[in-house]
């Protein structure tokens, strides 16, 4: 593991810091660079940064107790909001752990539209990183690039769910219908023309000497204090972890996808950007591949009792009728049991935790999000360094209070 | 089309069925009398241990390779005995691998070891769920309410708190 680069640059001598002089600073809850409702207490000797604390809670609304009293299908629009830039991981997992509940068997079709949403909505989560991330250290016009992008991404979303941001297309079961004729062409057209863009952002940035000044040698986090901290995602990669549970442990079918998992050992806010940048290339990559074997077939498993027929179907025949009915009117029973189901999202390892027993409705739904865990390694990567910098570091973790206070 | 993994439920069976495995054989060689019950559900491996020695579990499936803490929560199993059950989520970069540690507590003494010395990322895990079940954990850093008010009545994830909160 390497050494942290700038500890001593500006690391001051133990005697100076007597804490006479420290001065406390609320930075936020209405902060721009905090990308939310983040609130940090930070102690100051100078410019220095002493002690860093996170107050989080502002944008909480029990979204854990809501799925206690919602039918099972009732649950996946409200997972969209939890994590509002990426909102199909957010769905995918939910309907995984519920399908894993039910032992239920998904067309490949539809794990495979699956796979190239989710890489879209990694893309789209990253897109906004990049964006919001320069613009916190002053380079204004990526942002405006990359939400070009974004904006072509959201016009998917939009035409396969009907809505840009909270899609909700992932169904427990499959998806919620067959894409448009004309959608797969669409993704083509996009993702043809995406690698050049990626390469504009990294001719913005990558050789810019103010960014650079500002991002190499800041925060540095070692590999140890990463896993101590339960830090995921581009995070641990970049403090040299190899862990992707896309590629490590296989969901949704993405064991049949080629792509390599960008780490970086030097662990500072630039890793943490360089790591970002390769894994859009990969992202791209993954979607091509999706895009050239794409199978045939249904989207939506054979599972009338849990999946709503189809609209044509509901209005024709009587039993699909008498299904839509009780499963609007009372939801589907999943059998007792306990399951976690962690997947990759743009950010870090999401996780739900689903306890069922035996009725309609949740016993217990609890979500793992990565900015949670990684907001704690926050004061480790800026004790003894500029304030300026804890701008850089929250910017480079990539933080949704969305996700953080559910 | 459904599939349904094999349950096996019960210590003894989940011994005889996965003998290699790493995080039992840890557990075994620490304090057998302390690892109580296992399950192994939908693939995932559920293994019960007793409240009073959880931090010493963690550290034993810690040296055994289960390095990174990735969850923790409580389910309140009201009006059930015991009442609430803790479950640990501990992922092993190494075996590509996940075990869940559980923990039932009993209503009249919510308090458990905190795991913060062994993983300091449980932090905010654990004053989660003492923010919203009211669980205690002892040798917490800084056991505070993380989502609600300071000043807040009542543990909302708990069973008996309705969903619309007191009126």
């Amino acid at each position: 593991m390497s050494e942290n680069p700038a500890a001593p640059a500006l690391e001051l001598p133990a005697a100076e810091r007597t804490g006479e002089n420290v001065m406390v600073l609320n930075m936020g809850p209405q902060h721009p660079a905090t990308h939310g409702v983040l609130r940090l207490v930070v102690e100051l000797d100078g410019e220095v940064i002493v002690s860093v604390r996170p107050e989080v809670g502002y944008l909480h609304t029990g979204i854990e107790k809501t799925c206690e009293a919602k039918f099972y299908q009732q649950v996946v629009p409200l997972t969209d909001r939890i994590n509002y830039l990426d909102p199909l991981s957010n769905n995918l997992c939910y309907c995984l752990a519920v399908e894993k509940l039910l032992g239920l068997e998904i067309p490949e079709r539809a794990q495979w539209i699956r796979v190239l949403l989710t890489e879209l909505s990694r893309l789209n989560s990253h897109l906004i990183w990049l964006g919001t991330h320069a613009m916190d250290i002053g380079a204004l016009t990526v942002f405006l690039y990359t939400f070009r992008e974004r904006e072509e991404i959201l016009r998917l979303f939009e035409a396969v769910a009907g809505q840009r941001m909270m899609t909700s297309y992932f169904r427990i079961g499959g998806l919620s219908m067959e894409p448009p004729l004309d959608w797969l062409d669409r993704v083509q057209a996009f993702i043809t023309t995406f690698p050049e863009k990626i390469d504009e952002y990294s001719n913005l940035l990558t050789g810019n000497p103010i960014f650079m000044n500002r991002l190499k040698g800041v925060g540095y986090l070692s590999a140890s204090d990463a896993i101590a901290f339960g830090v995921t995602g581009p995070p641990l990669r970049a403090s040299g972890v190899d862990i992707d549970l896309r590629r490590d442990m296989p969901y949704s079918g993405y064991e049949k996808f080629q792509f390599k998992v960008p780490t970086s050992t030097v662990g500072d806010t630039w890793a943490r950007y360089e790591v970002r940048l390769v894994e859009m290339r990969e992202s791209t990559k993954i979607v091509q591949q999706a895009l050239d074997g794409m199978p045939g077939g249904p989207v939506k498993a054979d599972a009338p009792k849990i999946v709503l027929p189809d609209r044509e179907k509901m209005k024709t025949e009587m039993e699909a009728l008498i299904h839509h009915f009780k499963i609007v009117t009372e939801g589907f029973s999943v059998p007792a049991g306990e399951v976690y189901q962690g997947i990759e999202c743009g950010h870090g390892q999401m996780g739900y935790y689903v306890v069922s027993d035996g009725t309609s409705k949740p016993y217990r739904v609890h979500m793992r999000y990565p900015s949670f865990a990684t907001l704690q390694a926050v004061e480790t990567m800026c004790k003894g360094r500029l304030i300026a910098d804890l701008v850089a570091v929250i910017g480079s973790i990539d933080i949704v209070l969305g996700e953080i206070d559910r | 089309m459904t599939s349904q993994t094999p349950t096996i439920s019960g210590k003894q069976a989940v011994l005889d069925a996965l003998p290699d495995h790493p995080a039992i054989q840890a557990l075994l060689t620490w304090n057998p009398e302390a690892f109580i019950d296992a399950k192994f559900d939908f693939g995932e491996l559920t293994l019960t241990i007793a409240p009073t020695e959880i931090r010493a579990a963690c550290s034993a499936v810690q040296a055994a390779g289960y390095n990174f803490f990735e969850d923790m929560t409580a389910v309140d199993w009201f009006p059930a005995s015991p009442r609430f059950q803790l479950s640990y989520h501990i992922l092993s970069h190494a075996f590509k691998e996940r075990i869940r540690l559980r923990v039932l507590l009993d209503e009249s003494e919510p308090i458990v070891d905190s795991i913060t010395p062994v993983w300091s990322g449980a932090n905010f895990f654990e004053r989660e769920v003492f923010d919203l079940f009211g669980i205690h954990f002892a040798g917490h850093p800084g056991l505070r309410r993380i989502m609600l008010p300071d000043d807040w009545q009542g543990h909302p994830l708990r069973k008996d708190y309705p969903v619309e909160g007191y009126r």
